[in-house]
């Protein structure tokens, strides 16, 4: 496993937010040991559902929130190692990693031209060297994404949520990143829409080599454009493995449950399957269950779940389960 | 293959397209394609604020009515001959019949004069008060005196209130608890007695400093208030500044700037400040009445700018003594500080109404 090289390695991070209960402070465990790796140009899926920490997982990664624990290995370099207290100033690397984010309605500050929005990067880490070098720039990245030049000169709410989020792209790529947490990038947009955007995604990847992490709650579009996925549960993964195997032999229950709530097009096929419906509600991430966080739904439960969390183990072909009983 | 034998409905709108060859189509010009452009024409913020704006006619109205004030008391100094501070003398020689005189009259030697030489003197269009000064140019530069101040404090208190709001709303944490429980504090002192307080020991400590400059010309009652409007006033603004920051810091456009790497200070000035500039302008519209209430408020208790010197409320509580005789002199700097602040007021508002909008 240890034999490739890898672009992004994240190792038991945690990252609680202090949330004040009374007078005292109690941590919510937003994202709690989570351990993958992304290689050099490569797409993880990451699928949960809402409040389970996946954009907690990305903001993290582009240490937008300072981690609690673990530690964070981009490209041969420590950003963050809690034990040997290595912390480095992120600025350098803001320019290999990015973000694209979800609602393509705040993301752009509504009074910046789209040529300033793309710009912004390239000032701050002067990428230039005159003035026509920014505009041939900002206009080649605006061809990338799918924008007519004659836009450059527009406000970010003349535009469509699709084109919005174009141009949230482009303002991403503007640096050249190796690495692009894509924070439920088309969660916000029409489901036609998203087919464009996705696809431009891959078409991206294809020309620039970047990497992903794709963050999203809609397991047919995460299927499509990953190479690997990462299903999450209240701050932790439960599973994770290539993108057809996980389709095709989910094994952890969590899993199953949501591969069975994906819509399928065919009324036929649909009748004859079974839907797996979930008891209860998620538990509140401020009182997290003992041991497996899954259990309090789960029908497999035992009482080892409650004791311990199940460790990721290697089901065979890269396939990581965290389950006592599967 | 039957499709083409198909016969054609004869209520079919559909049109026959074997009818037509290439002759019959010509290719779209660059200037009929762009007519399919369905964008807009392109508007920043600011011009649709002022579109807006421009729509409301209170507000309008108001802009009227400021702009002549402003040209008034900016033209009227240079053809009136008086000077605020000047009793009227005739031919050189000072006119006892001078004193309070009406509305466009001359005095018994002033008209004397004329008759002698045929020369045409300057009316007082207001009369002349107690003293004998020129009424009108009194109120002008009272006007002048009085909407400065206005000015003056309104921005200084603008510019502390946003430099202190913005610091502690985008830093948060310990640091906004700190500086908003300075404001509380400073909320929690009575100002009155501070600015009375504070003009009798400058009176003392400022008098030989001024002599001679500029500012001696206000008075330290003035240097005072300017002092204690840099004190005290500028928290309320703070605290509004702050309240706009916390909402505008949430937005996901700061955090994409973080995530570019763009500094503190480059975010606050580009993303943060301009996305509550609307807010900015507003407040400071509506700040400048209430500095020059203030203003008028202080003089009319004799604590506003010295003698001989006028503002509006000085020669409000000048007009105070012979009120039932002259209530023109009381009337008038009343009237042109309700004209002002009131202006200022519904500017004020139409202002939030045009720019105070979500866009989308």
């Amino acid at each position: 496993m240890s034999e490739e090289k890898y672009l992004l390695e994240v190792e038991h991070l945690k990252q609680y937010f202090p949330v004040k209960e009374g007078f005292r402070k109690v941590p919510l465990k937003a994202v709690d040991d989570i351990s993958f790796a992304i290689k050099p140009g490569e797409t993880l899926g990451l699928v949960g559902e809402s409040g389970c920490g996946k954009t907690t997982v990305g903001r993290t990664l582009l240490r937008l929130y300072q981690p609690t624990a673990g530690r964070i290995v981009f490209d041969g370099e420590v950003l963050f190692d809690s034990e040997k207290k290595i912390d480095v100033d992120m600025h350098p690397f803001r320019k290999q990693m990015q973000m694209v984010f979800q609602d393509p309605y705040s993301s752009l500050d509504p009074r910046m031209t789209v040529e300033d929005i793309i710009g912004e990067p390239l000032d701050v880490h002067k990428l230039y060297s005159s003035k026509g070098e920014r505009r041939d720039k900002i206009l080649s990245l605006m061809e990338t994404v799918g924008l007519n030049a004659e836009h450059a000169m527009r406000y970010a709410h003349e535009f469509s949520g699709g084109q919005r989020q174009r141009i949230g792209i482009a303002r991403a790529l503007a640096v050249d990143p190796k690495f692009i947490v894509c924070d439920e990038p088309v969660s916000a947009l029409d489901v036609s829409i998203q087919a464009q955007v996705v696809n431009m995604f891959e078409e991206i990847q294809e020309k620039l080599g970047v990497a992903y992490l794709f963050i999203a709650h809609d397991l047919l579009v995460v299927h499509h454009i990953s190479d690997r996925i990462a299903v999450m549960y209240l701050g932790h993964i439960m599973e994770i493995a290539d993108a057809d195997d996980l389709n095709n032999n989910p094994v952890h229950p969590y899993t199953l449950s949501l591969l069975s709530a994906v819509p399928i097009p065919d009324p036929e096929t649909a009748r004859n399957s079974k839907r797996i419906i979930l008891e209860g509600d998620v538990p509140s991430p401020l009182k997290m269950p003992s041991g497996c966080p899954f259990r309090t739904r789960c029908k497999y439960a035992t009482e080892q779940c409650a004791r311990e969390m199940p460790p990721l183990t290697d089901r065979g072909d890269r396939h990581f389960v965290a389950c006592w009983n599967k | 293959m039957d499709n083409r034998e198909m016969k054609k409905s004869f209520l079919s709108a559909q049109v026959d397209v074997s009818k037509f060859n290439a002759g019959n189509f010509e290719k779209a010009t660059d200037d009929e394609k762009r007519q399919q452009d369905v964008m807009g024409e392109s508007t920043t913020f600011f011009k649709d604020g002022m579109r807006r704006l421009r729509k409301n006619p209170l507000a309008m109205g108001s802009i009227v009515v400021l702009v002549a004030i402003i040209l008034a008391i900016i033209i009227a100094p240079h053809f009136v001959p008086y000077s605020y501070d000047e009793v009227i003398t005739v031919n050189g020689q000072r006119d006892k019949t001078m004193t309070n005189l009406d509305f466009m009259c001359y005095s018994d030697k002033e008209l004397a004069y004329m008759e002698e030489t045929g020369e045409d003197l300057f009316p007082h269009i207001f009369g002349t008060d107690g003293l004998g000064r020129d009424y009108f140019i009194r109120v002008i530069y009272g006007t002048r005196v009085s909407l400065a101040v206005g000015v003056v404090a309104a921005l200084m208190v603008v510019l502390i209130g946003i430099i202190y709001g913005s610091v502690a709303g985008y830093f948060g944490g310990k640091v906004d608890l700190v500086m908003m429980r300075i404001v509380d504090i400073i909320y929690s002192l009575p100002d009155m007695l501070i600015i009375i307080l504070l003009s009798v020991v400058l009176k003392e400590v400022l008098a030989g400093k001024l002599a001679g400059t500029v500012l001696s010309r206000l008075g330290t009652n003035m240097i005072s208030m300017f002092i204690v409007f840099g004190l005290l006033y500028w928290v309320s603004m703070a605290r509004l500044i702050r309240g706009q920051i916390l909402t505008i810091k949430n937005n996901e456009y700061v955090l994409a700037a973080k995530c570019i790497g763009t500094p503190n200070r480059k975010i606050l000035t580009k993303h943060i400040l301009p996305n509550c500039l609307s807010v900015i302008i507003i407040t400071t519209a509506l700040q400048i009445p209430s500095a020059i209430f203030t203003e008028s408020y202080l003089s009319f208790l004799g604590l506003g700018v010295s003698i001989p010197l006028s503002s509006l409320g000085s020669l409000a509580n000048d007009a105070r003594a012979g009120m039932q005789s002259y209530p023109a002199r009381l009337v008038i700097p009343a009237v042109i500080i309700c004209l002002i602040v009131l202006a200022l007021n519904l500017l004020g508002d139409g202002l939030r109404d045009a720019f105070d909008t979500k866009l989308d």
